[in-house]
């Protein structure tokens, strides 16, 4: 069986067994076996692409190149590692009586579930399946925003659905008129929604109908990214939910729609022969900085910051393939999968901590290193690594960013080095008393799982120092697809 | 014969226009569900002409899932909901329909303007019905933004969904089977969803009033 079927299949055979017995106490482990699985699944999935280079499956249906490869892998990689986290954390939970079985049983599914749609929406081939598998992932997680019912999750849960359902029928809208533009430049008996098919004719798809389209396409997909002013579903809905969905919202969720804007960017590109669409994703790529950084300032609520954090880089990325180019797509690629890997380590941590001190407001929040020094370390080093200092991973690609921003658009660096100033100050000035000063915090009943934090932090640690031969190739040729 | 068929599109386009603004304008919980049932039955009745009209058979399934899922099933679950819900009889107060309805005027003007220079291109028999699909959806999107309560507001969602199928049917002959078949399984899962939820804020608020759903703010 090829390892593209297997990817699909254990996420999917997990989600109906996990719907039967998930209430159970080993579900959580069943959970964590699944989700090893389908990691093992894309690793061999990887390496036969670095073997043999870009395949289509399932008649053309599926396609995986460079570009998408290593989002699979890092996707299947977080999924793995959630939920690992998810087996303290949720045990926790349930037995502080915010979650019951039933809501178990929800929640392992729907996190079965959750990763298949990713998956799904990463490997398509088909523009329309692509837009279908980004609704279901809304889906598949609104009910776990709202899984503990309280009247705060119940709002965020409901603002989630409605934001996200609206812009994602932008996005089917934009679809609707790719569609439109295909059909008359696609050859008969070839499928005019096909990416490759797409792909192969983009310079002559009618340039009036694809700017619309992209426009569409951008505000559609661009709310799940999370881009200003779209953006409000998204504090919310990290904040209320449980922390491991809030770690694979940041870590997953935003990348894949990113993902789908790059590949509607590389066929707007093609059609239009100008930079329109790279100039839109600019707009919104500083306008979500400096949203992101400044609404940082003001926040109480440990995983509201993180999540206006997410914001704010979600925005360096979008700007970075704006601005196109082989050194900038690297950058923005390199980006994406650091931001995820840190991201989630910080919520990980932030988990945790929170448990402790049984509240996510910041000032209640006191100590961590005294009482569990690998929490409070885990907490300081994701910080460190998320401002982007160096040796982290964070801090190569925001330099990269920075210095092809001086060079292609030198007004433009000062915006971003405010953004970036302004939230170094005001998660720093917080997190810093979270880990030392006095104590307020308690031990946890289980011993928390900081494996993942740590394998996290020590791989955005190692891009920081070294990218190793096969990821800089990857990331070259995934540059060079993206192009501009 | 054909010139009778685009004509016929071209009036369950206007009809859907005038549905919109009904919609926009309807107080009452009860009528807006019927008039959403009606609003894709007359979805139903352009698809089945377009189908007709260009020999596409893939349309004609396109047709009966649209019939049996928004102008059966959903209606139906909807009509369950307001039941179960004791909501039979809310009548909202809406601010000032008048200006609501020119405003909606104005979204109708923008959406022509937006659609003309793409409906010139396009290859379909019937063109100018882009730009009413445009208008609805934009008409939907007001009406989800002016709704306080909740049930209101799912329905201008589906409605929007609604004007997306109108959109895909009018311009391009509707989108692969595969692709409707998606959509349609979203729009059902994503029903029964808000299903679950509206009772979860009902007995959570004891209404289902969104004004409730505020608090989530910066400090």
């Amino acid at each position: 069986m090829s390892p593209l079927v297997l990817v699909f299949i254990s996420p999917l055979i997990g989600a109906i067994v996990l719907a039967l017995v998930g209430h159970r106490p080993n579900g959580r482990d069943i959970n964590v076996i699944f989700s090893f699985f389908t990691f093992l699944a894309s690793v061999f999935l990887t390496a036969r692409i670095v073997a043999h280079g870009s395949v289509f499956a399932l008649d053309r249906q599926f396609f995986i190149d460079s570009l998408n490869v290593f989002l699979v892998t890092l996707t299947a990689l977080i999924g793995f590692t959630t939920s690992i986290f998810s087996r303290p954390y949720m045990r926790i939970e349930e037995e502080r009586g915010k979650m019951t079985p039933n809501r178990m049983r929800l929640y392992f599914s729907m996190y079965q579930l959750f990763s298949f749609c990713m998956l799904l929406a990463l490997t398509t081939n088909n523009m329309g399946i692509l837009w279908v598998a980004m609704e279901a992932a809304t889906l598949t997680t609104v009910l776990l925003v709202s899984v503990y019912r309280t009247p705060a999750s119940l709002e965020a849960a409901w603002k989630y659905f409605i934001l996200c359902g609206v812009g994602i029928a932008q996005a089917l809208f934009g679809t609707i008129l790719l569609y439109m533009a295909a059909q008359k430049v696609v050859g008969h008996g070839q499928n005019p929604l096909l990416w490759t098919n797409l792909n192969a004719v983009k310079f002559h798809l009618n340039p009036v109908i694809m700017s619309l389209a992209f426009v569409f396409l951008l505000v559609g997909y661009g709310t799940k990214v999370g881009l200003a002013p779209l953006h409000n579903w998204l504090p919310d809905a990290h904040a209320e939910g449980p922390t491991p969905i809030s770690a694979v919202l940041s870590g997953l969720l935003l990348n894949v729609a990113l993902y789908a804007v790059i590949r509607c960017k590389v066929l707007t590109d093609g059609a239009l022969g100008n930079h329109f669409a790279g100039h839109l994703m600019i707009g919104f790529g500083l306008l979500s900085v400096l949203v992101g950084a400044f609404s940082l300032l003001r926040q109480r609520d440990i995983k509201r910051m993180f999540s206006y954090s997410s914001i704010e880089h979600m925005g360096l990325m979008t700007f970075a393939f704006g601005m196109g180019g082989p050194i900038a797509n690297f950058a923005g690629l390199l980006h994406m999968t650091v931001h995820a890997l840190t991201k989630s380590a910080i919520f990980y941590a932030v988990g945790h901590a929170a448990q402790k001190a049984g509240s996510q407001i910041m000032d209640q929040i006191r100590g961590l290193i005294k009482i569990s020094p690998t929490v409070g370390w885990g907490l300081m080093m994701g910080t460190l690594a998320i401002l982007g200092m160096p040796p982290f991973g964070v801090f190569a690609s925001e330099f990269l960013i920075l210095t092809s921003a001086m060079r292609q658009l030198p007004w433009a660096t000062p915006i971003l080095l405010l953004g970036l100033g302004v939230a170094f100050a005001a998660i720093f000035s917080r997190v810093q008393p979270m880990v030392f000063g006095e104590t307020s915090v308690k031990r946890l009943p289980h011993p928390p799982a900081l494996l993942p934090v740590f394998i996290h932090l020590g791989l955005a640690l190692m891009l920081g120092l070294y990218i190793p031969t096969y990821l800089n190739t990857w990331f070259l040729q995934a540059a060079k697809i993206i192009g501009g | 014969m054909t010139t009778l068929s685009i004509q016929l599109v071209n009036l369950f386009a206007a009809f859907l226009l005038l549905l919109a603004f009904a919609m926009l304008a309807q107080r009452r919980v009860l009528t807006l569900v019927n008039l959403y049932a009606l609003q894709g039955l007359t979805v139903v009745a352009a698809t089945t002409v377009v189908a007709h009209m260009t020999h596409q058979e893939h349309l004609y399934y396109s047709a009966i899932l649209t019939l049996l899922l928004k102008v059966i099933l959903i209606p139906w679950v909807l009509h369950r909901l307001i039941k179960r819900l004791n909501v039979r009889w809310d009548i909202e107060t809406l601010i000032n329909i008048p200006s609501t309805m020119l405003v909606g005027i104005v979204l109708v003007v923008f959406a022509f303007n937006l659609a003309l220079p793409i409906s010139k291109l396009s290859t379909s028999v019937v063109p100018g019905t882009l730009g009413i699909a445009l208008a609805c959806i934009l008409l939907s999107f007001m009406m989800m933004i002016t709704r306080s309560k909740a049930l209101p507001q799912v329905i201008g969602f589906l409605a929007m969904e609604n004007a997306l199928f109108f959109a895909a049917t009018s311009a391009t002959y509707g989108m692969p089977m595969v692709v409707e078949l998606g959509i349609a399984l979203d729009v059902l899962v994503g029903v029964f969803i808000l299903g679950v939820f509206l009772f979860q804020i009902s007995e959570q608020f004891e209404s289902l009033d969104i004004r409730n759903l505020e608090n989530l703010k910066e400090e």
